[in-house]
């Protein structure tokens, strides 16, 4: 059954897909566009199946916290939110990451600044891959493209997050939250028993046995010393990250002359935006980051040798477009183009983009 | 008489429970944390739940619980523990779960997530210590400073106008459908040791039955530094001007439809 | 082929259901889909779009700027996207309510009388079922027996006693369309 065809909404399709990769559990608050989530959630009902729990909390802070109580206790956790609510959230991001703990958050992105519009954006990249939350420390982030993705990247998401003992981000925005697209759902997995949580997490707080010392979940250590070594052991894992999961797509890139580097919805629309222009006879490709941390940095540096400008192509201010400049290290311009406050571009609007500032 | 005579079992008056380690603490002299804490190790170990304890340490005095007691324990954000404890219990329903949490990171940062779990009738326990002062950061003015009680942030003394009033957050708790055990007590002497210990073991039983509700034990409680007071002198404060405000006894015990 | 489609009018006139059932009918055919609405507070009485599009090949843009069909429900709509149907393609509206007809030359244009119709027949919900039957007819993209395998998958069950009703909106609105 499991290779049955669905079509159903980005935001439903994360929803299905927590239930059938053995979520143990699942703390969100509504806001606008990705309340099918927990909508979705509660409708299926799955404490009643799995034993998932399925929680409306009192605030985005609290749902946040909640994720780390339960990560610290070894079971697998979710959250999901929209750009303010995430914001909120951003403590909780920070401890999760200090006292490495595997969880994931899901971020719907609407636009901003403030309470901003619930129309799509991507204005928080920064606040996904530079930090958001105080201190070093990074978060695994998947950029899904199509709804299949949105279902598939929550497995992924959860096996990086307690392979690595860091927390985990979908960043998906307001159109692939609100679409709906066919989507094979994954097989159902189920949730971990005790025992095998035991075993995959020793670090975890479940329960002190006579023959082990306590199990501490924190983040907090006072002597400079000791933190500076915890720093490092983090840093130490985040450039194991880098080596080893960078995820990215090339579209029409063989013999393209300019390229478009884009995520997530953004994506799509320059997918398109490539067809439309090389049936005008511009050579142009697709360079699509998965992962937005690790950044596919060498993947787009070998473009550099290729082609003869690039632009980011972002529904923002101009956010991703700077780690594509440190990738390109001044060998080919790079520019970007992006709508703002919820406005959505065109494929024609990107041809015409591509034709002004690359060209 | 040779002290090996006298250091026999048979002898033995007083023992500190087994897993309360043997860490100095870093408490002031005067402060009622260690026999709170000690009286929460006492109760855990009798109910034979030390493999089955989950304790939530917060932001403040307490954040070192964890170094002093050999159970399993997750430190809190500022004020979150509720929530956190929420998680804990709704995902490991078979386990002990409590919160020790001051007045501060409870009744201050942590008021919404105090008050929705509470309401949630989660089958937790929240260790409430009320000293009416932030001690960890020096003395500065707590949601539960009394009225005229000088501190670091009213160095003039707590003025109502300004500050609004000294917050009695565990009578707010009782009116909550989700509450099934509210009380308030303190260990300024033997006898009020003796009914704290009483106190914990019903909140943690309270727990473990399956019947569900959530628990509170306020722990009225001195400051002798921040409160620039000698310990003896804290205490005699204490029963002359927080209890009072905040006077002993059960507010809620719906077992006892009190 | 790709089939690339607007649907426009006002919240409450079932422009999403009817981009819902067009889309699952798709799905039905085995083509790929996709169905991407104007979302927000324009939903509950403002107004209301989606696009959707069937194609044989997988789909990119879920958003378009150009249609190859607009399906228009009200005069926001029409002078919002007349334009921005592609040279050649086609537009079907309904007139009720429409104060400046569609005075492209370059495109199909269609009428369809659905509102009227639908209160004729005594089944205002109707409506966008009789729209969609018009579409049908005009550009046959999908089979009727999708459309009703499509319906018995949008609709709850306690709802299916209404398919028939709803069958007959459709070959209603086959019926009705009417070149301009």
């Amino acid at each position: 059954m499991s290779e049955e065809v669905k079509l159903m909404k980005g935001n439903e399709a994360i929803a299905h897909a927590a239930i059938r990769c053995g979520c143990d559990g699942y703390f969100g608050y509504p806001i606008t566009p990705q309340s099918e989530v927990l909508e979705t959630l509660m409708e299926v009902e799955p404490w009643k199946t799995t034993g998932m729990v399925v929680l409306q909390a009192e605030s985005e802070v609290s749902a946040i916290n909640m994720v780390y109580g339960g990560a610290g206790s070894g079971k697998k956790v979710m959250t999901s939110s929209s750009s303010p609510g995430v914001s909120l959230k951003q403590e909780g991001v920070s401890y999760l990451a200090g006292a490495e703990l595997p969880a994931l958050i899901v971020n719907v992105m609407r636009g901003g600044p403030g309470l901003g519009t619930i129309q799509p954006s991507q204005a928080d990249y920064f606040q996904t891959v530079k930090g958001g939350g105080h201190g070093d420390y990074r978060l695994i982030a998947l950029a899904p493209a199509s709804v299949q993705e949105m279902a598939d990247f929550v497995g992924l998401a959860f096996d990086l997050a307690f392979k690595y003992r860091n927390p985990a981000i979908i960043l998906a925005d307001g159109v692939i939250g609100q679409m709906m697209e066919k989507v094979v759902l994954p097989d159902f997995k189920p949730r971990r028993t005790d025992e095998e949580i035991e075993k995959e997490c020793p670090w975890a707080a479940v329960g002190k046995p006579k023959n082990r010392k306590p199990n501490i979940i924190t983040s907090l250590e006072l002597q400079p010393d000791a933190m500076e070594q915890n720093n490092l052991r983090f840093q130490a894992k985040y450039k194991a990250i880098e080596e080893n999961e960078v995820r990215y797509e090339e579209i029409m890139c063989e013999d393209a002359e300019y390229l478009l580097v884009a995520f997530g919805s953004s994506a799509r629309i320059c997918q398109k935006a490539c067809q439309i222009a090389r049936e005008k006879g511009i050579k142009l490709g697709l360079l699509r980051p998965i992962t937005l941390w690790p950044f596919p940095t060498k993947a787009i540096a070998e473009y550099a040798n290729k082609v003869k400008a690039m632009l980011t192509v972002e529904l923002n201010a101009g956010q991703m477009v700077e780690d594509v400049r440190l990738a390109v290290n001044g060998k080919v311009p790079v520019e970007h183009y992006g709508r703002l406050g919820g406005i959505v571009y065109t494929p024609d609007e990107i041809v015409e983009a591509v034709k002004n500032k690359l060209m | 008489m040779a002290i090996e005579d006298i250091i026999k079992p048979e002898n033995l008056v007083y023992k500190k429970p087994d897993i309360m380690n043997d860490n100095s603490m870093h408490y002031c002299p005067g402060c009622s944390h260690g026999v709170i804490h000690k009286l929460i190790a006492e109760v855990i170990e009798e109910m034979g739940l030390v493999e089955n304890a989950i304790g939530i340490t917060p932001v403040g005095c307490a954040v070192f619980a964890y170094n002093y007691i050999d159970i399993d324990w997750e430190e809190a954000a500022h004020g979150r523990a509720p929530a956190m404890a929420t998680a804990i219990k709704r995902l490991r329903p078979n386990k002990l779960v409590f919160t020790y949490q001051g007045d501060g990171d409870l009744a201050a940062i942590g008021t919404a997530e105090t008050i929705h779990a509470c309401n949630r009738g989660e089958s937790i326990a929240i260790i409430f210590v009320n000293n009416g002062i932030y001690g960890m950061t020096g003395g500065q003015m707590a949601p539960t400073t009394l009225e005229g009680m000088k501190t670091a942030t009213c160095p003039y003394g707590r003025d109502v106008k300004l500050n609004g009033y000294p917050l009695k957050i565990t009578n707010l708790l009782k009116e909550l459908e989700g509450m099934r055990y509210v009380t308030r007590q303190s260990v300024h002497t033997a006898a009020a040791v003796r009914k704290t210990k009483k106190a914990i073991r019903k909140a943690f039983e309270n727990c473990m039955d399956g019947k569900g509700g959530a628990n509170i034990v306020e722990v009225v409680s001195t400051c002798s530094s921040g409160w620039k007071m000698t310990p003896e002198k804290s205490n005699k404060w204490m029963e002359e001007n927080m209890f009072p405000a905040y006077p002993l006894g059960d507010l809620k015990d719906k077992d006892a439809n009190i | 082929m790709t089939e690339e489609i607007i649907i426009a009018g006002f919240g409450g006139q079932g422009v999403l259901s009817m981009g819902k059932i067009l889309a699952y009918s798709g799905l039905m055919q085995g083509k790929e889909v996709s169905w991407m609405p104007a979302y927000g507070p324009e939903q509950r009485g403002g107004t209301a779009n989606v696009t959707v599009i069937l194609s044989d090949e997988k789909i990119s843009s879920p958003i378009l700027n150009q249609y190859d069909t607009a399906i228009i429900l009200n005069q926001q709509s029409l002078d919002k996207f007349e334009k921005a149907v592609k040279p050649g393609g086609t537009l079907i509206y309904d007139p009720y309510g429409i104060t400046s007809e569609p005075t492209r030359t370059d495109i199909n244009i269609y009428k369809i009388n659905a509102m009227d119709t639908s209160i004729e027949m005594n089944a205002p919900k109707s409506f966008n079922m009789i729209i969609l039957g018009g579409l049908l007819k005009i550009r046959p993209i999908v089979e009727l027996e999708n459309v009703l395998k499509g319906l018995k998958k949008t609709l709850p069950e306690r709802h299916h006693h209404l398919i028939p009703m709803n069958e007959e909106a459709l070959k209603k609105g086959m019926e009705i369309i009417r070149g301009k």
